[in-house]
């Protein structure tokens, strides 16, 4: 029956996927694992599904540029079955660069007990912000990932744990929740080759699918709100100790907790012909105060995502295909907070925007054009270096 | 009809944006207006040799696990010359130390700087009890390499400690004992066993090698074959950079450009820089030094304007902090160049902080600061017009 359920979602899926989104849909961010076109062969008991993304990259930063290049950005497999009734499997194999990073992103069993009551584990996505839970590129009209949701928060960001989600529905409405407790971060947060606080380094532990380096478990969970007519919101929470505070048995230094927040919202208005999304992330981060005030003890960042659709109809055949106009905002700040010594603003933030154009000649595939500007400014403020990049690529499901 | 207008439109755009890519890319600032980048007419292996230094100095970040520390200020070299300009009070550091000449009686805890940062869980230093101190700017590093091969004979003409010529500017060499792994160069003069140092805040630094290892040591915590002890500990452990990297470094401070001045032909800056000449400034702030041999061509033999006389000059009791280096005395500091004075800002934060410790926040604070040798100067200056006062910072503001 599971099983049945994803074939039938699969074939839905594919002709209502990617921007604008439909917000009719009952369906929220915490879905998008699910909601992926699979394929089953005979009566094999697993159905694989998957994307890809390619791209050529031309960038300039303050007319200074390396030149042209190509990028096979990834390849993600993914594989799904129903084991028995109500207990479902799905996995996420992400090969990054090539070959060059391999990761497992999602590995994790659910067990439907109630529809407000479904118990995962494994390796699951962190329920944080809206754009780690739903972030397959043919989903996007945007080549790279928004800044805010890979340098802030690291998308992707999933973990080993274990935790609940559930979904209640009234009328036009759709009320959701995520709770996991996973393992977390590491001490590479403060300590890293981007000398700055990063979530992004501190998720790169080889050995955290296995060994907690606080030894404490994290916290992350989500609400999320969905009215068929306005569109989602969600806000989620994430909270633990990083560090290794502990070895052999022996205390060598205060624990350490990081907190972070975030809030996000996506809607669609005019027949699902123009769509928005954004997101809001906020990071608290302890840090000693005898430790650099290069590594900040705020962090903030937000995109908003805004998407039209000006052509829909038939093209070369396919019967819905779709051009549509992108622009997109961001805006980080990796170090919100005070000099000592002077009292004036630490810097070290980025603003941007990408324009950009997608053809959809199905809702599971994508050709982009975005050009990116972003004017990044160090730590003291001194004046920006300006970045401009011109990217064509591809994406789809397959 | 629609599937062409697709078509069309999607390859205007592909067009538009493949032949607009120089109209929409950002472009580079004037040579004139940044610090960084190499002296012209380098050869290829010495631009290969001078962007490894480039990388190991500005993208290199020390961390705890390749070495940082455990006390250290900073954890790069680019963090405190942002642009290879000077630094920010953020960056500023400590020495602490003596008074007199007769050595740093506090080596053993801690000395000559202050450590003030600290990987987690370990305490940074404080000011010993006794110990007197100074906090020091890091400077900017461009045209290093040309001020590094002014022979000890020319900054020994300019010399005059008994100020025999009565203008009453003076203006001394530092005299020191080389460092154990350091060797004096083809124009090095010795004097009862010791040599010219140049470099730092009291030119108390004899070459761009030994200002090189120091600060990996001292600012960053990073022990080298040069200097192997922990900052800490004080223990000879393993270098925790190479040599192989501490020569790409030093290359690559050898081999930035000096900074170019902007819009010298301007009346105003000429009027400007005949002003400073007139009233006394030219007697410390040298214009033009030049070079020795080199074995890298475009530093060999070359007249340069770095607005500086390598020497150490009594300052006067405002920017005397107790506290000195090798031979100089606590109220001399050694004559910063002048050249990318302009360009402060752009590594400062949009802000000057200039003199040693970064306490002026003005080109016209910096000069009112001045004392001692450089008090006549300073009481021209003050007896200046507003337009002659405009013009001088006029020509300080283009170098």
């Amino acid at each position: 029956m599971g099983l049945a359920f994803f074939h039938a979602s699969a074939q839905l899926d594919t002709t209502t996927m990617g921007q604008p989104s439909d917000t009719s849909l009952k369906k929220l961010n915490m879905d998008a694992v699910y909601s992926r076109p699979f394929l089953s062969l005979g009566k094999m008991p697993v159905a694989i599904g998957g994307y890809l993304e390619a791209n050529t990259r031309y960038e300039n930063t303050n007319g200074i540029s390396e030149g042209f290049s190509f990028q096979f950005r990834r390849m993600t497999i993914f594989l799904s079955s129903t084991i028995a009734k109500k207990i479902r499997f799905l996995s996420e194999i992400e090969f990054e660069d090539g070959a060059k990073e391999i990761n497992l992103e999602y590995s994790a069993i659910n067990l439907e007990l109630n529809p407000l009551l479904n118990l995962q584990g494994g390796i699951i996505l962190n329920p944080i912000g809206g754009f780690n839970q739903n972030h397959d590129g043919p989903r996007w009209d945007f080549i790279d990932r928004p800044l805010s949701a890979v340098t802030i928060l690291p998308a992707t960001l999933s973990n080993v744990g274990i935790g609940f989600h559930g979904k209640y529905f009234i009328k036009d409405w759709v009320l959701g929740y995520e709770t996991y407790l996973t393992n977390g971060f590491g001490e590479k947060i403060i300590s890293n080759a981007q000398n700055r606080t990063s979530l992004q380094a501190g998720k790169s532990n080889p050995g955290k699918f296995e060994e907690s380096q606080s030894g404490l478990p994290m916290f992350t969970g989500k609400v999320a709100l969905r009215n068929r007519k306005v569109g989602e919101a969600g806000f989620s929470y994430m909270n633990g100790v990083y560090n290794q505070w502990r070895k052999d048995g022996l205390v060598v230094e205060n624990k350490r907790e990081l907190k972070v927040f975030s809030v996000d919202f996506n809607s669609s208005f005019l027949n699902n012909k123009i769509s928005v999304n954004s997101e809001v992330v906020k990071v608290l981060v302890e840090i000693p105060e005898t430790y650099s005030q290069i590594f900040g003890k705020e962090q903030l960042g937000f995109f908003v995502d805004l998407t039209g659709t000006v052509f829909q109809g038939q093209v070369f055949g396919w019967e819905k295909a779709k051009f549509n106009l992108a622009l997109r905002f961001n805006y980080v700040d990796y170090n919100v907070g005070k000099f000592k010594e002077t009292g004036g603003n630490i810097s070290d933030h980025v603003w941007g925007f990408v324009p950009g154009v997608a053809f959809r000649p199905v809702g599971s595939s994508v050709f982009r054009i975005n050009y990116s500007f972003s004017q990044s400014t160090d730590l003291l403020g001194n004046p920006p270096s300006k970045t401009g990049t011109i990217q064509v690529g591809i994406s789809s499901y397959f | 009809m629609k599937k062409y207008f697709v078509l069309g439109l999607f390859l205007f755009i592909s067009s538009f944006l493949y032949y607009s890519c120089k109209k929409i890319m950002p472009v580079a600032p004037k040579t004139d207006e940044v610090l960084d980048g190499p002296v012209e007419d380098l050869n290829a292996a010495q631009k290969i040799q001078f962007l490894k230094g480039d990388a190991e100095f500005n993208d290199k970040v020390f961390t705890s696990e390749n070495g940082l520390g455990p006390l250290f200020v900073a954890t790069s070299c680019g963090s405190c010359h942002a642009g290879d300009g000077k630094g920010h009070p953020f960056t500023t550091l400590t020495r602490f130390g003596q008074k007199d000449s007769t050595g740093n009686k506090f080596m053993d805890k801690g000395g000559p700087q202050l450590q003030n940062r600290a990987l987690p869980g370990y305490t940074p230093e404080k000011i010993p009890g006794g110990a007197s101190s100074a906090k020091f700017t890091p400077p900017a590093n461009t045209g290093l390499g040309f001020l590094e091969l002014v022979s000890d004979s020319d900054l020994l003409s300019m010399a005059d400690p008994e100020d025999l010529d009565g203008d009453g500017i003076s203006g001394v060499p530092n005299w020191k004992v080389l460092a154990s792994y350091l060797t004096p160069g083809p124009n090095s003069i010795s004097r009862n066993g010791k040599y010219i140092h140049r470099f730092g805040k009291k030119a108390a630094a004899f070459s761009l090698l030994h200002q090189t290892v120091n600060a990996y040591n001292q600012d960053m915590g990073i022990t080298s074959f040069f200097e192997p002890k922990d900052v800490l500990s004080g223990l000879v452990i393993d270098p925790e950079v190479s040599t192989h990297t501490v020569n790409n470094v030093v290359f690559y401070l050898q081999t930035l450009k000096a900074p170019l001045q902007r819009d010298p032909q301007n009346s105003e800056v000429q009027n400007g820089k005949n002003i400073f000449i007139s009233i006394g400034c030219e007697n410390c702030h040298r214009e033009s030094l030049k070079t020795g041999n080199s074995t890298v061509a475009a530093l060999s033999n070359k007249v340069f304007h770095p607005y500086t006389d390598l020497l150490l000059h009594d300052m006067g009791n405002d920017l005397d902090d107790s506290y000195t280096e090798g031979n100089a005395k606590t109220g001399e500091w050694r004559t910063p160049p002048l050249w990318g004075l302009g360009l402060s800002p752009i590594s400062q934060g949009g802000q000057f902080f200039l003199l040693h410790d970064g306490r002026a926040k003005s080109i016209k604070e910096a000069i009112l600061f001045h004392g001692g040798e450089g008090k006549k100067s300073k009481e021209k200056f003050q007896s200046l017009s507003q337009s002659e006062i405009n013009d001088l910072l006029r020509f300080l503001n283009s170098l």
